[in-house]
């Protein structure tokens, strides 16, 4: 069966159906791994103390508020160029889950800012731009519930993510481009990470248990998007039935 | 374990990472149970999806 035949929804549910329950078993104990190597193997740093454990919360809640959103701008130009039937429902399905890592990411960094920096907030490039990430996110939650229509919402949020995809390198290259109070790039360095590895390695385990989690409920949301159009189309089909001559549902994806 | 003298930030942001995440569980497995619902009430007045022949393949 080729990738696109998972086109159709139908197989998809039962796709997820299948992965879901071992995606799920996977994530718990990487979360598990992961609490353990950063609470009680990963050191103290020796200027923050016990502070740098936020870290292991801290930068995965950030690295997967930008893949959030880069899932969402690949999907939206699914939806516009390529009009893949699930393109929609993964950007509509992934924007709920972006806003909540980013809340995360805004709210561990404020919590780690303040004792090491003295300040729970800064209005420096760095948490302004991921500030207005987080705006984006409910912009765009507000933009698909406001329409009735999900195709017509779907293309109208596909071209304000794909806008707002402008602001992923400016996130990414903020510390590098202005004088910040955030630090620079201490992972994804041309010239390798300058953390040590007893820092890294549970810090690496924290990233994959935050992109697990992302995958489990990004599936959960997509089926419950599919499920969503589902009873739309078949109430409108109803309706329409009802009530010959007026005017017949709006297909769906999901049908 | 010893938190230091900070302990209090870094409660804090776990639980409140906790929390968020607990949040989204609920919010998919809520909104699973109201699709879910939906289609039954549907089903129970004989609404249901015609089965296509793709369907009935897969």
């Amino acid at each position: 069966m080729a990738f696109w035949d998972y086109a159709n929804p139908t197989r998809f549910l039962k796709l997820v159906e299948t992965v879901l329950p071992w995606l799920t078993g996977l994530c718990v104990i990487v979360f598990a791994v992961g609490l353990y190597l950063g609470f009680f193997v990963a050191p103290e740093d020796y200027q923050q103390g016990a502070t740098v454990r936020i870290m292991f919360i801290h930068v995965p809640a950030a690295w997967l508020c930008m893949m959030c959103y880069s899932i969402m701008a690949l999907s939206s130009l699914g939806t516009l160029v390529w009009k893949h039937p699930l393109a929609d429902v993964s950007a509509k399905s992934a924007a709920p889950i972006g806003a909540a890592f980013t809340f995360m990411a805004l709210v561990t960094g404020s919590l780690w800012g303040k004792p090491m920096w003295g300040t729970y907030w800064v209005w420096d490039a760095r948490l302004t731009s991921v500030l207005v990430l987080f705006i984006m996110y409910l912009g765009l939650m507000t933009l698909w519930r406001t329409m009735d229509d999900p195709i017509k919402a779907g293309k109208a949020a596909a071209v304000l993510t794909l806008v707002g995809a402008l602001n992923l390198p400016i996130i990414k290259f903020s510390v590098d481009w202005w004088n910040t109070l955030h630090q620079p790039a201490s992972v994804m360095r041309m010239d390798g990470p300058s953390i040590d590895s007893s820092m890294l390695w549970p810090l690496f385990v924290m990233a994959i248990a935050f992109t697990l989690l992302f995958f489990v409920i990004h599936l959960m949301a997509m089926r419950n998007e599919i499920l969503r159009r589902r009873v739309r189309a078949l109430r409108m089909r109803a309706a329409s039935a009802a009530h010959p001559g007026t005017a017949a549902a709006t297909a769906q994806p999901a049908e | 374990m010893d938190l230091g003298p900070h302990a209090g930030f870094i409660i804090a942001s776990y639980v409140l990472c906790a929390i968020t995440v607990l949040g989204l569980i609920a919010w998919v497995r809520l909104d699973q149970a109201a699709q879910e619902r939906a289609l039954k009430e549907l089903a129970d007045r004989g609404i249901g999806r015609a089965r296509t022949g793709q369907d009935s393949k897969s």
